[in-house]
């Protein structure tokens, strides 16, 4: 059982995992209702693993993310009216619509460019904890990936540069079961694909509950005071499952109806909702509140966002090279 | 005859191949997962019931152990078919296609051979900088490597049938907006057509002109060949005549059905998607200025993207990609030189 927190902590992650639910339930309605271009693959009953890991990084810290990168950026503070407009593919997007809904991101807040290949925000996070180290800066940088992710040679790689230069990284592997289409059971032999595998480069692992945001909080704490004080890298595997397809398009037909079941019935955003009224930290009406707070600046950054002016046509051909600021 | 898209054109190319020789297998990530989608544009969908999961491995995300398996096995005698998902994965992968697999046979004095395919969706589709490069023309740089990139369901069944009897490695370029598979995609062009249902292969080198004309000789392969019949057909009520020619396979290339046209046009214009600086425009531009500079009557224009990374937001991507628009306003221009 987890230490009961206080309340405006408790609340602050409730915030949070609430805005990336309703987020992703927008983009979705507004996917379905053809009015956003592209793609998504959503976050939606991963919500804990975000805001337990990056509740406590400093803006001065990093997170790398990947093709599903809504939940972590939301996390991290990237505004939401800038991702909205991201999302429509417009100028005043954190990407300024160049990146688009696998590449949200701004480096603001310590949020990196996400990254739609899969492994390949690895040993860029490396880079990053190297950086820091070389500028004796006492930062830590957490990077997210799937569990299909640690099949990429990218992973072994940079788990072990991580290691031998004891580098200020978290490694946290978001475990849904699949990769796309394909269960990680039939392409891993390992129970835990990514906790399994630390011990072949000698760093410490933990497996978590990632549907519950204060045991995730709770090994974020542990290991970013490791990160912080120069003892290296930690591996963090959550147990989660995606609510929704992996992308726009897919039903989701490959999974067992009693494990979509089990994992619904334990949904890390009601749970920890039902947590904070049963210990009486919030009233239902608090709760309420944040909710429809919530829900109108959804309402408000998607009616911004559709009225936002596109880029310029010409803006197309600059920032392929640095032009300074 | 039978009524198929591009994705189930070359599906049947697959299993018709699977079913003549036992050491033709595929492979890919969500290759065929039972309720999945087959590969990322259900081209593989269902050939796990057909054929087992023996000989339809579902791998795991692992690029570099894909193309390396399909060196090995090929260099053993298999024939391996492998998907990619996306073809800007193909970097990920780059030392096993380029550094073994195109260089086998030849280190090895011809003793070794590797009869391997490798299927690579490309093009521009709203999906951002990482999930939209079209890099035929990278590839064409190669020796050692054949290049194909077919854009009817014709050509799709025919070239997919030789490439797995191909001897060498063969890399497929199939357009994301071209396989007219049931997934929707924004701006697709259906691609859905009568397709023989007995066994044909189409040889490589081979071009196929698409549309006759007099005036102008517009090279273009995949989507962008579409996008110059939309233009030749409006150019024609201008009374500027365009003969459209689709390359079908890039390495090895027909250079002669480029040349027959240009007797009779004098004019060239290469249309593709891939960007400007070195895409296989500038090869078979720079080869036809070598070899028969006194065909032209004109310079030489190339109709490509711009040389930047894919950008999201639509309006950006338009703009980047060569749209029918601007092969129009290039051929009015190309006609007052
Ligand atoms: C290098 C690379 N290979 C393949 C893909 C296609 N792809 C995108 S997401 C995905 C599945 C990723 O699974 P996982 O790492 O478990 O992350 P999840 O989607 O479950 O969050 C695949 C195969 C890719 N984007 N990059
Ligand atoms: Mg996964």
């Amino acid at each position: 059982m987890s230490k009961l927190p206080d309340k405006e902590r408790a609340l602050g992650m409730y915030q949070r995992m609430s805005l990336i639910r309703k987020y992703e339930e927008r983009i979705y309605y507004l996917f379905l209702e053809g009015i956003m271009p592209g793609t998504i693959h959503q976050s939606t009953g991963q919500e804990a693993c975000a805001v337990g890991m990056l509740y406590d990084l400093r803006t001065d810290d990093h997170m790398a993310s990947t093709h599903r990168p809504a939940g972590h950026d939301l996390a991290k503070g990237v505004s939401l009216k800038s991702m909205m407009c991201e999302m429509f593919g417009k100028d005043e997007g954190c990407c300024r619509g160049k990146g688009g809904a696998m590449h949200t991101g701004d480096i603001e807040v310590g949020a990196l460019v996400a990254n739609a290949i899969v492994g390949g925000n690895l040993p860029i996070a490396a880079g990053v904890a190297l950086a820091y180290k070389m500028q004796k800066k006492d930062n830590v940088i957490v990077c997210f990936f799937g569990d299909g992710a640690t099949n990429e040679g990218a992973f072994h790689e940079s788990m072990n540069a991580a290691a031998i230069w004891k580098l200020p990284v978290i490694y946290v592997c978001e475990n849904n079961l699949y990769s796309a289409t394909t269960s990680i059971a039939i392409t891993c032999n390992m129970q835990n694909p990514a906790a399994d595998r630390a011990v072949a480069y000698a760093i410490p692992s933990e497996i978590v509950d990632g549907n519950d945001v204060l045991k995730v909080n709770e090994a974020a704490t542990r290991a970013i005071k490791r990160a912080r004080s120069g003892e290296g890298p930690t591996i963090i595997e959550l147990k989660t499952y995606r609510h929704g397809g992996h992308s726009r398009n897919d039903a989701c037909q490959y999974r067992p109806k009693d494990e979509e079941k089990h994992w619904f019935d334990h949904d890390p955003v009601k749970n920890f909702r039902d947590y904070l009224i049963t210990n009486k930290l919030a009233t239902e009406e608090e709760v309420e509140k944040i909710d429809n707070n919530i829900e109108a600046d959804i309402d408000e950054a998607v009616e911004y966002a559709q009225h936002a002016p596109f880029p310029q046509i010409e803006s197309a051909l600059t920032d392929v090279y640095w032009e300074g600021k | 005859m039978a009524l198929l898209s591009i994705a189930d054109a070359l599906k049947s190319a697959i299993a018709e191949e699977m079913r003549r020789d036992p050491l033709v297998f595929c492979l890919g990530e969500d290759e065929d997962i039972p309720g999945g989608m087959g590969g990322a544009f259900t081209v593989t969908k269902g050939l796990g019931d057909e054929f087992g999961y023996e000989r339809v491995l579902n791998t795991p995300i692992s690029e570099i152990m894909l193309a390396g398996v399909c060196v090995g096995s090929a260099m053993m005698g298999m024939r391996p078919v492998a998907d990619l998902q996306y073809g800007d994965f193909l970097f990920c992968m780059m030392d096993q296609l380029v550094n073994q697999a195109a260089k086998m046979c030849y280190m090895s004095g011809g003793k070794v051979h590797v009869p391997m395919v490798m299927r690579a969706p490309c093009g521009a589709s709203n999906r951002g900088a990482q999930h939209a490069q079209s890099l035929e023309g990278f590839f064409t740089h190669v020796p050692g490597l054949k290049v194909i990139c077919p854009s009817t369901a014709y050509d799709a069944k025919g070239l997919m049938k030789q490439a797995i009897r191909d001897d060498n490695p063969v890399l497929v370029f199939e357009h994301k907006l071209l396989y007219g598979s049931k997934r929707k995609e924004k701006d697709a062009i259906s691609t859905v057509t009568e397709v023989p249902e007995d066994d044909y292969v189409i040889e490589f080198g081979k071009a196929a002109i698409r549309r006759e004309g007099k005036d102008i000789t517009i090279v273009a392969n995949l989507l962008m060949n579409y996008k110059a019949l939309e233009a030749a057909q409006i150019l024609e009520q201008e009374g500027i005549s365009c003969e459209v020619i689709d390359p079908r396979t890039l390495v090895p290339f027909d250079y002669d059905t480029v040349v027959a046209s240009l007797e009779k046009t004098g004019r060239l214009m290469i249309v593709h998607e891939d960007n400007y600086n070195c895409g296989w425009g500038a090869q078979l531009g720079s080869w036809i200025a070598e070899h028969h500079i006194f065909l032209l009557d004109a310079p030489i224009v190339r109709v490509a993207a711009y040389d930047v990374p894919i950008p999201f937001s639509p309006v950006l991507e338009n703009y980047v990609i060569p749209s029918k628009e601007r092969i129009v306003e290039e051929a009015r221009k190309l006609m007052k030189v």
